[in-house]
């Protein structure tokens, strides 16, 4: 979900002048984007050397950290948005990191491929894992070791006693607020700790 | 350089009429603004890159990273490495004659602290009349010197790169440095520290300190792959207890023999004592976010995994007390076998993010 659309959307729920952490920033293309365009300030938080040096180059602040080695050196509510996009799926404690990212900031931002999306349905009904553009690995070698709905994740974010400010699907970089479980790639909420 | 003033230390002594080496690289701008101040570790020197003419095997010791088209570009940079108090690579040093007394210093000469070194080194900054670094730089206890000069000067640097490096020593670390120290201080050809005036040099003492040194330099995978079990000499063992028999062991005699040939005992001394006492939190109750709290500069922090000296937890207790403050600072840990030398050596990575970062701050630089 690199597309500009996709990003300006996202970008929206992340009001201007923000202290930002992007919890899995890739190459720094969003909290750059948040910088320039919404004059907001932070770190992103990279496993991936080639990520980092990106990052390094773009002049975006990074801290090459293992998310599955927690948040410890981040202080509760030090963040006014916490975003993690399209990290989620990549996370062995998803659970503990989600609750970890409501913790470190004051509302936090998560978008991840939404599995009952209808293609991915429509796939598991012929009896095959799906192969999509939004999902595009084998089961043998995906990267993606959470998958999980939009519908899942309302359920999760309850039970970590998580409150839902906003949530919708996105698809192709545009909202999807109609059956969002069946008709988004992409499951985004945005949440505030209770 | 000459400083005919005393320069009050930590101790509550002072120095004064001394000298400090330092060599310049590159061309310092009209405004003044793009200059890098580099700060050595334990055994180098104020010559940090190119060679000497005539001298072909005389590269700095940062060669690789600082030079014409390298990570920190002499063609953009004004880069100036000095060579620090009680050092014996040409600034004024135990081996070296006090102003009062007119005899050489030995185990006489002032206790310096990196916090001293940082003031001398500003001294030499005004004298050169540069105001404000571009960045000041260091790694191991130049790193210790380049943070410390964010807390002793905040308004002097824009950016501040430390490089496996650590807010303070450990016990273990202290422990390191004290065998060291003891293996110099009971050579009998020490003399209390005033060997020079009986023509003796502490050798034994200093190839020790070197091995147990060069041990903790290096990471077990990296001395495994160069040496294993490895014999020196054919494939029979000698069975003796003080012939060399494993190539580690020739090794680490040869670097031994190498550093006595040239380094001072008092120095060491001295060097590893600045290293132990280095803790600016401590004077915040231990508390590392309230002691960084003064430093202003943009910081880029660099660790290694194998490095178990410096190791990457410390780094990232740095990079903590800079995000509690709310400090402007990128972390890079990479992942290189060769422990705590790492930072001294060709690494794809390492040097990507520092030319990176060096890059960055060369486009903030007037044209």
């Amino acid at each position: 979900m690199t597309e500009k659309a996709a990003m300006q959307a996202l970008a929206r729920l992340v009001p201007p002048g923000s202290r930002v952490l992007d919890l899995g920033c890739g190459n720094g293309a969003m909290l750059d984007y948040l910088q320039r365009e919404r004059g907001c300030s932070g770190y992103g938080v990279e496993i991936d050397d080639a990520n980092v040096l990106a990052c390094v180059q773009r002049g975006v602040d990074v801290i090459q950290l293992n998310l599955d080695e927690g948040l410890a050196m981040f202080d509760d509510n030090s963040f006014d948005v916490v975003l993690q996009i399209d990290t989620l799926q990549h996370l062995r404690n998803a659970e503990t990191m989600l609750r970890e990212t409501a913790r470190v900031g004051r509302t936090g931002v998560v978008a991840f491929p939404n599995f009952a999306h209808w293609p991915n349905r429509l796939s598991i009904l012929r009896g095959r894992m799906p192969v999509t553009r939004r999902l595009p690995y084998q089961w043998y070698d995906t990267p993606n070791i959470r998958v999980g709905t939009y519908k899942d994740f309302e359920v999760l974010a309850t039970k970590n006693s998580l409150r839902i400010l906003d949530s919708f699907g996105l698809q192709d970089g545009q909202e999807v607020r109609w059956l969002p479980n069946a008709r988004a790639g992409t499951a985004v909420f945005h949440f505030e700790h209770a | 350089m000459h400083f005919p003033d005393a320069l009050p230390l930590q101790s509550g002594a002072s120095i004064r009429d001394y000298h400090l080496a330092f060599e310049t690289y590159g061309t310092l701008n009209a405004d003044c603004s793009n200059a890098v101040l580099v700060c050595h570790a334990l055994n180098a020197s104020h010559h940090v890159a190119g060679v000497y003419a005539g001298q072909d095997k005389s590269e700095g010791w940062w060669d690789n990273m600082i030079g014409p088209g390298k990570p920190v570009d002499t063609d953009r940079f004004f880069v100036i490495g000095v060579n620090n108090l009680g050092s014996c690579f040409g600034s004024t040093g135990p081996m070296h004659h006090h102003p009062d007394t007119g005899e050489v210093y030995g185990a006489d000469f002032p206790v310096v602290t990196v916090e001293d070194w940082v003031n001398a080194q500003a001294r030499l900054l005004d004298r050169l009349g540069i105001t404000q670094l571009a960045a000041v730089l260091g790694g191991s206890l130049g790193g210790m010197q380049a943070l410390s000069w964010t807390l002793q000067y905040p308004e002097r640097m824009r950016h501040a790169v430390v490089v496996a490096s650590a807010p303070n020593l450990t016990a273990e670390n202290i422990a390191f440095n004290e065998v060291a120290r003891r293996a110099i201080v009971t050579d009998p050809d020490f003399h209390g520290g005033h060997f020079y005036r009986h023509g003796a040099i502490p050798k034994r003492g200093l190839r020790i300190a070197r091995m147990i040194g060069h041990i903790t330099y290096l990471s077990d995978d990296v001395m495994n792959e160069k040496f294993g079990r490895q014999l020196r000499e054919g494939l029979e063992l000698k069975y003796s207890t003080q012939d060399i028999e494993f190539q580690i062991e020739s090794y680490l005699r040869y670097q031994g023999d190498k550093f006595s040939d040239y380094f001072d005992a008092n120095t060491y001394l001295l060097i590893t004592r600045a290293l132990d006492y280095f803790d600016p939190a401590r004077t915040h109750a231990g508390n590392l976010t309230r002691a960084l709290a003064r430093a202003q500069a943009r910081f880029l922090l660099v660790s290694f995994t194998t490095d178990w000296r410096f190791s990457p937890k410390r780094s990232r207790e740095i990079v903590k007390a800079l995000l509690d403050n709310r400090r402007s600072v990128s972390y890079a840990e990479i992942d290189a076998p060769h422990g705590h030398d790492a930072f001294l050596l060709d690494d794809a990575r390492y040097m990507g993010v520092m030319r990176s970062y060096f890059d960055s701050i060369a486009k903030e630089l007037q044209p």
